[in-house]
């Protein structure tokens, strides 16, 4: 699972963008396009490494505060020139996600990460509610808050099924400390509990995701690799099904009926019980 | 200044923050009207944390009293920062997102239900890891769902804090209250020392961790909007000032451009100097406090 975080994000995004080039005004960490997809046009969004980044704590592929409200306000203008069409002809929004991690600095809490954060995951879902089919694909790390604000406000949730692709809230190192386990041990555990694995197959099993893409070279995208993986997204997004807006399809399928019982319980007795007040 | 008076009050004051969970949100209804939804007697706790040893709580550290405040609808959703840090799992994390979607079917049917979230968290149960990032993502969906109709208040009385992916919650809240106890940041001293280094961070350092997470300079630079001090009336006042506003014209984490403007012109060469960032984006559009 060692891997070179933000690399393949980057390849991806120029295999199925055509370009890799930084928009004027946007940080150098940043990669956002306008491409055709299937018949109408859609924005592509990505965050990578930019080792000369003014911010120290972003340089190896982490989410900060320029990249998060650089991510908001292409958003932003994408749903504002929209704003009057149907929603079947607003622009999808392809997240390509390869992140570290937040930022972990004390300049980014002295200006406030948590809320330019909150301004990336709002435009995220404020697309989503407006009716633009919000897909994310993780074509490498997605962990913690580096995903809720990039990523995880989809509608669809997409991910390469390889071993260097990971979805998790801490590094594994961290994880093991904080719980007082050995890597070891932390590992072992994530076979028999799935929320706690690295593994993505065993995040598979938690509902969350639309599809598990097989690609034979995530590293070195192929011609032919990018065509399927531009019709899983041109299928993805014609799954969005009109009238949807929320993120119900995450607990309402059969896979989180096994692996989210509990919360699904929750939400059912609770229900019960409003209604009775 | 200290005066007889001042004295008097602050020994007669009820604290707020010695108060557990169900008593805070309690505290903040009219009298009679809560009942708790999925309470500890329904005993939906976490099946995550005995496979690990750890003893699990029968309201897994979350509780939601649906209820009155000034006559009106309002439901409380309350974190218990005594277990396991506040932090968010599978259960809780379904108690506080089912609670907001209640809220917005209230509220879209015409009884406009707002919602207050009392958060002390460290954010995501590491236990649940997955599940527990999951839930914050769609915690943060649910408020972005209820905002337009109803005021989502969230507030920060500590001693814990608002940490984490939970961060973000306060971030898409339509108001934010604080302590000057309080803490708000999306990592705590602690990580941001073990990520990045003590020269990063001295997660010792009392009075930084204060000058840049604290109650009163998150409202200085207009990231929240009251301070309240520790006292259940004055707490109650802050909640009720904001629900009479009601929802915002605009939300804070709307203002993309206004931060992006902000953050573009920051030298960022040295570390970000608290008092001197008060002085620069205090003054400005925004001016702190309620919009």
């Amino acid at each position: 699972m060692n891997h070179e975080v933000g690399v393949r994000g980057r390849k991806w995004f120029r295999a199925l963008t055509g370009s890799d080039v930084v928009k004027a005004g946007d940080p150098a960490s940043v990669l956002a396009s306008e491409v055709s997809l299937a018949t109408g046009k859609a924005l592509f969004l990505c965050v990578i490494p930019n080792p000369e980044n003014r911010f120290p704590c972003v340089r190896d592929g982490q989410v900060g505060l320029e990249e998060a409200y650089a991510l908001a306000a292409h958003i932003r203008t994408a749903i504002a020139e929209d704003k009057i069409k149907p929603s079947k002809d607003k622009r999808p929004i392809i997240a390509i996600v390869d992140v570290k991690s937040q930022a972990y600095g004390r300049r980014e809490e002295t200006a406030g990460i948590f809320l330019a954060a909150a301004a990336a995951a709002d435009a995220y879902a404020a697309a989503r509610m407006a009716g633009h089919p919000v897909i994310s694909l993780i074509v490498g790390h997605a962990f913690s808050g580096g995903f809720l604000t990039h990523g995880y406000q989809a509608n669809r949730l997409l991910a390469f099924d390889d071993d260097g692709v990971v979805v998790h809230a801490m590094h594994e190192e961290a994880a093991a400390r904080i719980t007082r386990r050995t890597i070891a041990d932390l590992r072992r555990l994530g076979h028999e509990i799935p929320p706690l694995s690295y593994a993505i197959r065993d995040f598979a099993k938690l509902g969350l995701l639309h599809q598990l893409l097989h690609v034979e070279q995530p590293d070195n995208p192929t011609d032919a690799e990018v065509t399927k993986v531009r019709q899983a997204l041109i299928d993805a997004v014609a799954d969005c099904a009109e009238s949807e807006r929320g993120l119900e399809n995450r607990w309402t399928n059969d896979l989180a009926a096994e692996t989210r019982k509990a919360g699904i319980a929750v939400r059912k007795l609770m229900e019960k019980q409003w209604q009775e007040t | 200044m200290i005066t007889q008076s001042s004295v008097f009050d602050f020994v007669q004051r009820r604290s707020f923050i010695e108060l557990d969970a169900r008593a805070r949100a309690a505290s903040l209804l009219d009298s009679g009207s809560a009942i708790e939804l999925a309470g500890p007697f329904d005993r939906m706790q976490s099946p995550w944390l005995p496979l690990q040893g750890v003893a699990p709580q029968s309201d897994d550290g979350c509780v939601v009293l649906k209820g009155r405040i000034a006559g009106k609808p309002a439901v409380v959703i309350a974190l218990e920062g005594k277990f396991q840090g506040g932090s968010i799992g599978e259960v809780s994390g379904a108690k506080v997102t089912t609670a907001l979607d209640l809220a917005v079917r209230d509220s879209q049917r015409g009884s406009l239900t707002p919602a207050i979230l009392l958060l002390e968290t460290g954010g995501v149960r590491l236990q649940e890891a997955n599940l527990g990032l999951a839930a914050v993502a769609e915690v943060i969906a649910s408020v972005l769902k209820l905002r337009p109709y109803a005021p989502v208040i969230t507030l920060i009385a500590g001693t814990v804090g608002c940490f984490g992916g939970m961060s973000l919650v306060a971030g898409v809240s339509s108001y934010v209250v604080m302590t000057r106890e309080a803490r708000l940041g999306l990592n705590g001293p602690e990580v941001i020392e073990q990520e990045s280094g003590v020269e990063e961070f001295d997660s010792k350092d009392r009075a930084l961790i204060w000058a840049i997470d604290g109650g009163e300079q998150r409202v200085a630079l207009g990231m929240a909007d009251l301070l309240a001090e520790d006292s259940v009336d004055d707490i109650s006042l802050a909640i009720r000032t904001c629900l009479v506003k009601g929802v915002p014209s605009v939300h804070r984490s709307e203002l993309v451009d206004l931060y992006r403007r902000r953050i573009g012109s920051l030298d960022v060469r040295e570390q970000i100097d608290p008092v001197q960032l008060r002085a620069q984006w205090g003054e400005t559009e925004m001016k702190g406090g309620i919009r």
